[in-house]
């Protein structure tokens, strides 16, 4: 039952994608674009997700368990930190230069778009540079016996 | 500030905004998750024994998307997308991608969606820091590197 239901709440997602716009980068980089001619698409792409998500987050925040079984899973961090902030910055750069952000990449790829397999793959490659010098940077906090109290 | 009234589509946008905010809706309140793509994506490079199956079933959905759109909506429903960076600049907006996304812990769905949908401090300074870095990037390729090309 949840495989069934995160395979069409995938769907569901990529549908939108493509009907929003998302997964074409010249109408990002369009919204991107405040100098130029501007395409405001995106700024109501995000208000129709958010309007609709305010009501369903209120609802499960008040739950414990998901309406399938199991028990809600939160992101762990509250902290507004350098990791954050760096992330994002340098995330938003990137999304600058091609339009591509993680989902419309996947789902451009899924509809045979070579740029978007070039893109997909880079990602993938920086998501296991990063996996690996944090695993680096770890073994040797421990190595040389450092608390560690910086981030990762 | 022009506005570029040609690839302006406001109620595809919204109709498009709609779904993801009822997908994000689905999958915290039916499967207890935050629906982000960058983790989703991430958990699978160093997958954890029963923590893979709910990432492939619901990236699976994601890759029928277009296909079933077009069974769905009429062709014209959307613009052809316009992908013009070069394959080096793909190259090196990916990485960017990935290692930003991977140390902010999330992108434009997990922080930007989800995260300012259940009203998160965090990732509203996420978004705005994505977006302010996204908008500095355009302006400087567009404006103030004219010509050159990625």
């Amino acid at each position: 039952m949840n495989r069934i239901s995160e395979f069409l709440v995938g769907l569901l997602f990529g549908l939108g994608l493509i009907l929003s716009g998302m997964t074409d980068p010249g109408k990002v980089l369009g919204f991107l674009d405040l100098a130029g001619a501007w395409d405001p698409s995106l700024a109501l792409v995000m208000g129709g997700a958010i309007a609709v998500g305010v009501g369903a987050f209120a609802l499960a925040k008040r739950r414990t368990t998901a309406f399938l079984g199991g028990a809600l899973q939160w992101p762990e961090s509250n902290a507004i930190d350098k990791p954050l902030v760096i992330g994002s910055l340098v995330f938003g750069a990137g999304w600058g230069i091609a339009g591509f952000c993680p989902g419309p990449a996947v789902v451009s790829l899924a509809a045979g778009q070579p740029k978007a397999a070039v893109f997909v793959l880079a990602m993938l490659a920086g998501m296991g540079v990063f996996e690996l010098a944090n695993r680096l940077l770890r073994r040797n906090i421990t190595a040389t016996g450092d608390a560690g109290n910086g981030h990762a | 500030m022009t506005i570029d009234w040609t690839h302006f589509t406001p109620w595809t946008a919204l109709a498009g905004g709609v779904l993801l905010g009822l997908a994000s809706a689905a999958f915290i309140l039916l499967n207890g998750r935050i629906l982000g793509i960058s983790g989703i994506l991430g958990g699978l490079l160093t997958p954890l024994k029963g923590d893979t199956g709910w990432r492939i079933a619901f990236l699976l959905g994601m890759a029928c998307a277009p296909t079933v759109f077009t069974w769905i909506f009429p062709a014209e429903a959307v613009q052809a997308p316009r992908i013009d960076t070069g394959y080096w600049g793909l190259v090196l907006a990916g990485l960017a991608v990935g290692i930003g996304t991977s140390y902010a812990s999330g992108c434009t769905s997990g922080h930007g969606v989800c995260g300012l949908s259940r009203l998160s401090p965090r990732s509203l300074v996420a978004t705005v820091s994505f977006m302010a870095a996204g908008f500095v990037v355009v302006f400087a390729l567009r404006h103030v590197l004219q010509g050159a090309s990625v």
